[in-house]
């Protein structure tokens, strides 16, 4: 937030008003309220114009009621994180507000329904307090209904005016959402809407204004982590997939069911987690990449079909969206503790890809490389995302579909001979002839979990399981040569460089910008190939003296978390440290600071030093 | 997808491709001991398909784990040898994606009523159009005779050295329960009624499942020379007055005692998930007509702005 003037509103009246350049929202209230849906309005309308926008929601993991929050945070230039503490509070309750006060600014605006919430003395001087009794002015405004229905559009009212946004756009998105429920209930919206947004208050009336955005970010989509996945399989020409419900996979799962049907495919739901990837195999050995996916305790429970589809070398898809876990764990917070179970769960050698997405955006575009890896080199691919990333909302280009959709319709063409486990192909992947297809030398392909011959005959010859080892693994070598290096967030080189994964690169990047101001600046690098690494990474190791690996997950025994000990293996240097932590909530970009602060502070010199 | 899962006719140029022979589609050698009753489930396996006049691409054979699944690696055609007890979960997945192949599921008595228990339930409740023969021998025979879930309350096995104490599954009554639309019974003695009940299986629109008794001569001699009329057992067909869409009066004669009746128990035909899912399907892409894939993905993107 930056300078305060003086300007006239439309009122007439003189009121005072900021220039932004971002805000953080916090909407507080209970999950029935539609709290989330007050943050769609947010994100679609910034997606429609110059604003970025990010945003971050909990629920509970009750089955109704309870509270909910969602965080909407606005911004004119980047947005790469959902924002550490709120701008502004919009409390329902009493609870709500004295359980989120703590993640206000200080000096951040709270407005609170003075229907339901009691200001505390002592809170007052801390934080500038608007009470407005929003229940009652929602049922003046469309008519008395005992469940205060309607509250969350007459606060998306009130939202709009204090951030004097487009009146034009969110009425346009108000019939939208509500147009298919009929002329009264959009009537009704809008009452609430318009009653919100005329609300008269001094205090309220255009309270910031948004600077002009450079860049022009209008041709934008605003969808869920989930979503994005969905959809970016359904893009790479994914047409059969089987789940089992868990949060937070089951989105996912229930779109897919809705919405490959339009494209011929199907989604099934199984009985339990081991017939899903199962059925998914299935049919991804009957020739299109099938798709599986779960979180939590049902990626233990795949992890033996999984192995047979390394061993058998077939392709497949396992999404899984991380919670905190083991065993049931916190089923709706965030933890990045699946790390490990994705490049090495099961049992004997069993080299696969790992694949993590970073944000929204990154979640659609990273699942059709998934779903081309698992293809071109017959084996399944893990793609990670988290609880963080699944339920947040973002906006993003608008991918181009016509170039990206691709048909894998299945090739039944005839062939002379076909040997399903050829050891002389060059990149170590061979491809399964799909059934259907006629072999004209009358030697047909079996597909195995027992170590086998190329034709896929049973052998146990010392000799043969040697080779086809070195094969299954050599695959993943030639993909790791193929593989872009990332690119460093910052600068090239200098003394510390924070490592990280998955939801955390947000977090991450923000720290890099924040980091510059005060002679303490730091690089950031994102890995989005995890199993196998992008070859080059050590060039990049070498031009900083302290390698910090950011992570949500233990440090266990030795320190380390499970991409620090997967690097630690790997490039066998000492510089590279972990900072982690467990408290099932997304990393803060302050935390990242001072965390990164105190190490380099008490940290014995290293060799490199 | 097309509405129902049958098996295609060969090419109208049949002529020119010979049907096949016997020495087409045998493959390695079994690796069964010797007087196994698989053998005979494997040599009727061939005959069907020669009789069906049925090209090897066209049919896919996928199993589990034990003797009984080592079956694919014996048949010269597309085949899958799978991980312990989940075979119909991977057939149900080759089946559901791929309507223009008839899908042959085989396994043991473990497999399908052990380890993949649940997926027998699903599979025969959901009616996913395939042919699933369990080859019982009422022992684990792969892992060297310990007790499976249909060895006879006493028999003496590794993991019940004084006899086995739990009560068997009946695979009727579990069939039956769990919803199959095809159940009967067999025995590998009796290969000509074996012939027949996996033809009717074939041809039946649904989850088909067979329980063909198969001896296991290392572990479990004799198990079934009460069914065997060569060893003066008999082989009781179930009684032509038999109404197989019955489902009470088939329940009531799998709960005979061993060795009870042979043939089809229940027949029923009802809606297979495969037509079921290209109902969906085929609702949904109506609406899409003459659009191709990107254009509809297109038109839920823009109500995503």
């Amino acid at each position: 937030m930056s300078q305060t003037v003086v300007t006239e509103d439309d009122t007439g009246k003189e009121s005072q008003s900021s220039d932004i350049s971002e805000a953080v929202i916090r909407i507080a209230g209970n999950s029935q309220d539609g709290i989330q849906s007050i943050g769609g309005f947010l994100a679609r309308l910034a997606g429609r114009s110059e604003q970025e926008v990010m945003t971050m929601m909990t629920i509970p993991s009750t089955i109704s009621g309870g509270p909910s929050i969602f965080q909407v945070r606005l911004g004119t230039g980047d947005v790469l994180s959902p924002g550490d503490d709120a701008d502004v509070l919009l409390a329902f309750y009493q609870h709500s507000y004295e359980d989120h006060v703590s993640n206000l600014r200080e000096g951040g605006l709270i407005v609170y329904d003075s229907d339901h919430i009691e200001p505390n003395e002592e809170w007052l001087e801390k934080y500038r307090h608007i009470g407005i009794a929003i229940s009652s002015l929602t049922v003046e405004a469309i008519g008395g209904t005992a469940r205060d229905k309607g509250k969350n559009i007459y606060a998306l009212g009130l939202i709009g005016r204090m951030f004097n946004l487009d009146l034009e756009k969110l009425e346009r998105l108000i019939n939208e959402r509500f147009g298919a429920k009929g002329e009264s209930v959009v009537k009704t919206a809008m009452d609430a809407f318009q009653s919100g947004y005329r609300y008269h208050s001094d205090d309220i009336t255009n309270l910031f204004n948004f600077k002009q955005g450079e860049v022009d970010r209008s041709n934008q989509v605003v969808m869920s982590g989930n979503e994005a996945i969905a959809y970016g399989l359904i893009a790479a020409g994914v047409r059969f997939g089987a789940g089992y419900p868990i949060t937070p996979w089951s989105d996912i799962m229930e779109l897919l069911r809705r919405e490959l049907p339009k494209y011929g495919g199907s989604f099934i739901q199984c009985e339990d987690e081991i017939a899903s990837v199962s059925m998914a195999i299935g049919a991804s050995y009957g020739g299109r990449v099938g798709v599986t996916g779960s979180s939590g305790p049902g990626i233990s429970l795949k992890t033996e079909a999984i192995g047979w589809a390394v061993m058998a070398e077939i392709p497949l898809v396992v999404v899984d969206i991380q919670r905190g876990g083991p065993s049931t764990g916190l089923p709706t917070n965030v933890e990045q503790s699946d790390l490990n179970i994705a490049c090495f769960g099961g049992h004997g050698d069993s080299p696969r890809v790992v694949l993590a997405a970073a944000n929204v955006e990154d979640c659609f575009y990273t699942a059709i490389e998934a779903v081309n890896i698992a293809r071109n080199f017959s084996v399944p691919v893990f793609l990670l995302s988290d609880q963080a990333i699944a339920t947040r909302i973002e906006a993003f280009n608008e991918p181009d579909l016509k170039t990206l959709c691709q048909d894998l319709t299945p090739d039944l063409t005839p062939v002379q001979s076909h040997k399903p486990y050829d050891l002389k192909t060059e990149t170590g992947a061979s491809h399964h002839r799909v059934p259907g297809t006629r072999v004209e030398d009358g030697r047909y392909p079996v597909v195995t979990g027992l170590e086998h011959d190329e034709m896929g005959h049973p052998s146990s010859s010392p000799e043969l399981h040697e080779a086809m080892t070195q094969k299954r693994r050599n695959k993943l070598k030639a993909l790791a040569e193929k593989l872009p290096v990332p690119e460093v967030y910052g600068a090239e080189s200098g003394e510390v460089l924070v490592v990280g994964w998955g939801s955390t690169t947000g977090p991450l990047y923000e720290a890099v910008e924040k980091s510059g101001n005060n002679g303490q600046a730091i690089s950031a690098l994102k890995l989005r190939h995890i199993n196998p690494l992008p070859d080059g990474l050590e060039d990049i190791f070498a031009r900083f003296k302290k390698i910090y690996v950011v992570e949500m997950n233990d440090g266990g025994v030795h320190g380390y978390g499970q991409l620090a000990g997967l690097l630690r293996a790997r490039f066998a240097d000492p510089r590279i440290q972990g900072i982690n932590k467990t408290d099932a909530l997304r990393w803060k970009v302050w935390e990242i600071l001072d965390r990164v602060n105190e190490r380099r502070s008490t940290e014995p010199a290293l060799i490199n030093d | 997808m097309s509405d129902s899962a049958t098996i295609e006719l060969p090419p109208r140029d049949a002529e020119e491709r010979q049907p096949l022979t016997k020495k087409e589609i045998t493959a390695d050698h079994p690796t069964w001991c010797p007087g196994c009753g698989d053998f005979s489930i494997l040599a009727i396996y061939y005959k069907l398909i020669l009789k069906r006049n049925i090209y090897h691409e066209k049919v896919t054979t996928v199993a589990g784990i034990g003797c009984s699944s080592r079956f694919p690696y014996f048949v010269q055609a597309h085949g899958v040898h799978y991980i312990h007890g989940r075979a119909l979960s991977f057939a149900s997945g080759v089946s559901l994606s791929r309507p223009d192949l008839h899908v042959f599921a085989f396994g043991g008595d473990g497999d399908a009523f052990s380890i993949g228990g649940n997926h027998f339930t699903h599979t025969a409740r959901k009616n996913v159009k395939m042919t699933y023969v369990v080859m019982d021998n009422f022992v684990y025979g792969l892992t060297k005779k310990q007790t499976s879930p249909t060895s006879p309350v006493g028999f003496k096995s590794k993991t019940d050295n004084w006899g086995a104490l739990d009560r068997p599954i009946n695979p009727m009554k579990l069939a039956i329960a769990a919803g199959a639309s095809f159940v009967a019974r067999t025995s590998h003695t009796n290969p000509k009624h074996l012939l027949e009940m996996m033809d009717a299986a074939m041809d039946h629109d649904g989850f088909g499942f067979i329980e063909c008794l198969s001896e296991c001569t290392e572990f479990f001699q004799g198990a079934f020379d009460a069914s065997n009329p060569r060893k003066g057992g008999t082989f009781d067909l179930i009684p032509e007055d038999h109404d197989v869409t019955d489902e009470a009066a088939a329940y009531e004669l799998a709960g005979e005692d061993f060795p009870g009746k042979f043939g089809i128990f229940y027949q029923v035909q009802r809606p297979t998930k495969n037509a079921l899912e290209a109902g969906v399907s085929d609702a949904a892409q109506a609406k899409f007509e003459g659009k191709q894939d990107w254009e509809v993905l297109q038109s839920t993107f823009n109500r995503m702005k």
